[in-house]
């Protein structure tokens, strides 16, 4: 099936800002989907708030977008209910590690099987470029007029230390990875979560003076390199790109089945 | 029939009245005094084959069960105040979304922490105005565990009708007490299906174009139909939009589909009302102790009478106006500072006749509570 059959043409052209890199994890997350052959109508994309949010309202699958943070709630509720169904859960930095922290961890602990994107700008774009618990020390955004004191945290460990099961990294620079990463993310049976560095040039390049989109994406290049690499070991502030974890665990929905199994033995 | 009859807590009889209305998805948190309703479902509901899960918290509960729904579930959240309180965002995406859940808060005493094991009916208008934003809301509430049993089939069954969060509205008295429940067979009550739609795959459909007669059927996620679902303003496809004639249609649908079915969804049982001069109105674990001083003190030759409210939104306006239109005094009694007792004021039109019995310190309400309202009028003196 051609690409173009997944979206809904009649909303496009889209509503991101020129330069966002929120359209290149659409365009990778969507050849992910057609290389797997599924029908659209196995898919269900949940979503928060914010701009990455609004990915599942262009995408022809059971679209369901929720509240600000709480995507992965109402995910597992579709997923328990009905875990034939594919889900796939995009969100932005601030949705799923902020407000929607808590969420996160305990979707990663218990593995339920879905696919969980945090399109990471480092900005929250839809309010008006304030920063993000991604944004950093020493990042300027307009509740940060004087630079940002709050640190970050590193998505991939943080994911890794909650149980998720297939954790990985790249960039809206390395579209093809993209393809790949999500592909492998979809297949992996348990929680799997995909950390894509977008760019925001709208707010966090223009605040913090990184120049264009194009400016934006070529450093990505620059400031990252594949997970081990030779270049990582003599320069480690580099940030690694690649699958981190992948392991096989068993996942909730096969767990709940053997505690429906136990509980009719024992009625 | 011996297996029957049940000698429970309010609690069990909720999660039997919740089986028994086809429930098979139940999200929770632990809560006082609402525990027990999430620990009988872990039990129970894997034996039927249906899921239950325990959150991280009451936010992801009740979200837990939007989705469930959207899958065709039947589902059902439990909690009390404090977590009641972090529901109110997801039960304003479930009224915007028009998505069928029931919301059971057994309430107990005061704001914040208060008192997590005593009684108390202050969540009457947590329930109503709870959610930001304008909307019509359906709260059921009952006084003992068969009421319980009935009224928990009812709020699924109105939840389906109206594709609409339904909130039940128990307290620690009830959730707690145990009595005798006997269960009704099967089909004794009529039960509610989702109504899904009859438009076969590859036909435009729309999950918000209400049929003729107000119903708008679904298409559970998974199957054929394929749509969007948000909380934002949306048209009949569910696509956001801020076209101002569309938004307008929708809050409309949403309040009227409510408001304009209020002798459907009410729900109210009378007690001596024929030659009433003084109404006790109450609901829940303070009707029993109304209607014991009716009953007690009928024998006297005091003409009094009681209106047990079993739907408290959308306020049934109209049954109390024309149940108090002969009562000089009508007595409201209830377990807060005066949360129906203002809509009760507002419905007789007579406001001076309306006058509150009530006890806020966390003790159930006794006889002499509520005698003691009875006296003042009466010109007895306290």
């Amino acid at each position: 099936m051609a690409i173009k059959n997944y979206i809904r043409e009649r909303f496009f052209p889209h509503m991101w800002c020129a330069g966002c890199g929120h359209g290149t994890v659409l365009n990778g997350m969507l050849r992910a989907i057609e290389s797997l052959g599924f029908s659209k109508n196995e898919i269900v994309m949940v979503s928060g708030i914010g701009c990455s949010s609004r990915i599942s309202g262009y995408v022809d699958f059971h679209t369901l977008h929720t509240l600000h943070g709480r995507a992965l709630a109402f995910a597992t509720g579709v997923k328990l209910s009905l875990p034939e169904l594919n889900v796939i859960v995009p969100m932005g930095d601030g949705d799923a590690l902020s407000i929607g922290g808590n969420h996160f961890i305990h979707a990663a602990r218990r593995n339920i099987d879905m696919t969980a994107l945090v399109m990471n700008n480092r900005i929250y774009g839809m309010t008006g470029g304030q920063y993000s618990p991604l944004s950093g020390y020493g990042i300027m955004a307009t509740t940060a007029p004087y630079t940002n004191i709050d640190h970050d945290f590193d998505v991939v460990e943080m994911a890794t230390a909650a149980g998720a099961t297939f954790v990985a990294r790249t960039t809206t620079y390395h579209v093809r990875q993209i393809k790949d990463i999500i592909r492998q993310a979809i297949l992996h049976e348990g929680f799997s979560v995909v950390e894509i560095l977008s760019q925001c040039p709208t707010y966090f390049g223009r605040k913090n003076k990184l120049g264009s989109a194009v400016d934006m994406m070529a450093a990505m290049k620059e400031i990252t390199t594949p997970i081990g690499s030779k270049a990582k070991k003599e320069n480690p502030d580099l940030i690694e790109r690649g699958i981190f974890v992948q392991k096989e665990l068993p996942v909730y929905s096969s767990e709940y089945d053997k505690i429906i199994e136990r509980a009719q033995a024992e009625k | 029939m011996k297996g029957n009859i049940k000698f429970i807590q309010g609690n069990e009889a909720c999660v039997e009245g919740a089986l028994y209305a086809g429930l098979n998805f139940f999200a929770g948190y632990p809560i006082t005094p609402s525990s027990e309703i999430a620990e009988n479902l872990a039990l129970r509901l894997p034996q039927l084959g249906g899921k239950f899960i325990q959150m991280e918290d009451e936010i992801a509960s009740i979200c837990a069960i939007i989705g469930a729904s959207l899958t065709g579930s039947k589902v059902m959240t439990a909690t009390s105040g404090p977590g009641f309180s972090l529901m109110q965002e997801g039960i304003g995406y479930a009224v915007m979304a028009e998505i069928p859940c029931v919301i059971v808060s057994v309430m107990r005493g005061g704001p914040s922490t208060g008192l997590p094991t005593a009684g108390g009916q202050g969540d009457v208008m947590q329930a109503r105005w709870g959610t930001h934003g304008d909307h019509a809301i359906i709260a059921m509430t009952a006084s003992n565990h068969q009421d319980v049993f009935k009224m928990t089939v009812e709020a699924f069954n109105l939840a389906e009708t109206y594709r609409t969060p339904v909130i039940l509205l128990l307290d620690e008295v009830i959730g707690h007490m145990r009595e005798r429940l006997e269960l009704p067979e099967p089909d004794d009550i009529p039960v509610v299906q989702r109504l899904r739609t009859s438009v076969p795959g590859g036909v435009d459909y729309h999950p918000y174009l209400p049929r003729e007669d107000g119903r708008l059927p679904m298409s559970d996620f998974g199957s054929v139909h394929r749509y969007n679902i948000t909380g934002l303003y949306h048209d009949m496809w569910g696509f956001p939009t801020s076209n101002p004639e569309i938004v307008h249609g929708l809050i409309r649908h949403l309040v009227d589909k409510i408001e304009n079915n209020v002798d459907d969804i009410v729900h109210y049982k009378e007690f001596y009302l024929n030659d009433a001069d003084i109404v006790l109105i109450s609901y829940g674990s303070s009707a029993r102790s109304a209607l014991h001083v009716v009953e007690s003190l009928r024998p006297r030759g005091i003409r009094l009478g009681m209106l047990e409210l079993q739907t408290l939104w959308p306020f049934p306006s109209d049954i109390v106006k024309h149940k108090c239109k002969n009562a000089r005094h009508i007595v409201v009694v209830e377990m807060n500072v005066g949360q129906v007792v203002q809509s009760v004021k507002q419905a007789v039109g007579a406001p001076d006749r309306v006058v509150l019995a009530n006890r806020i310190d966390g003790m159930f309400i006794s006889d002499r509570d509520i005698k003691n309202i009875l006296r003042v009028i009466q010109g007895k003196g306290v």
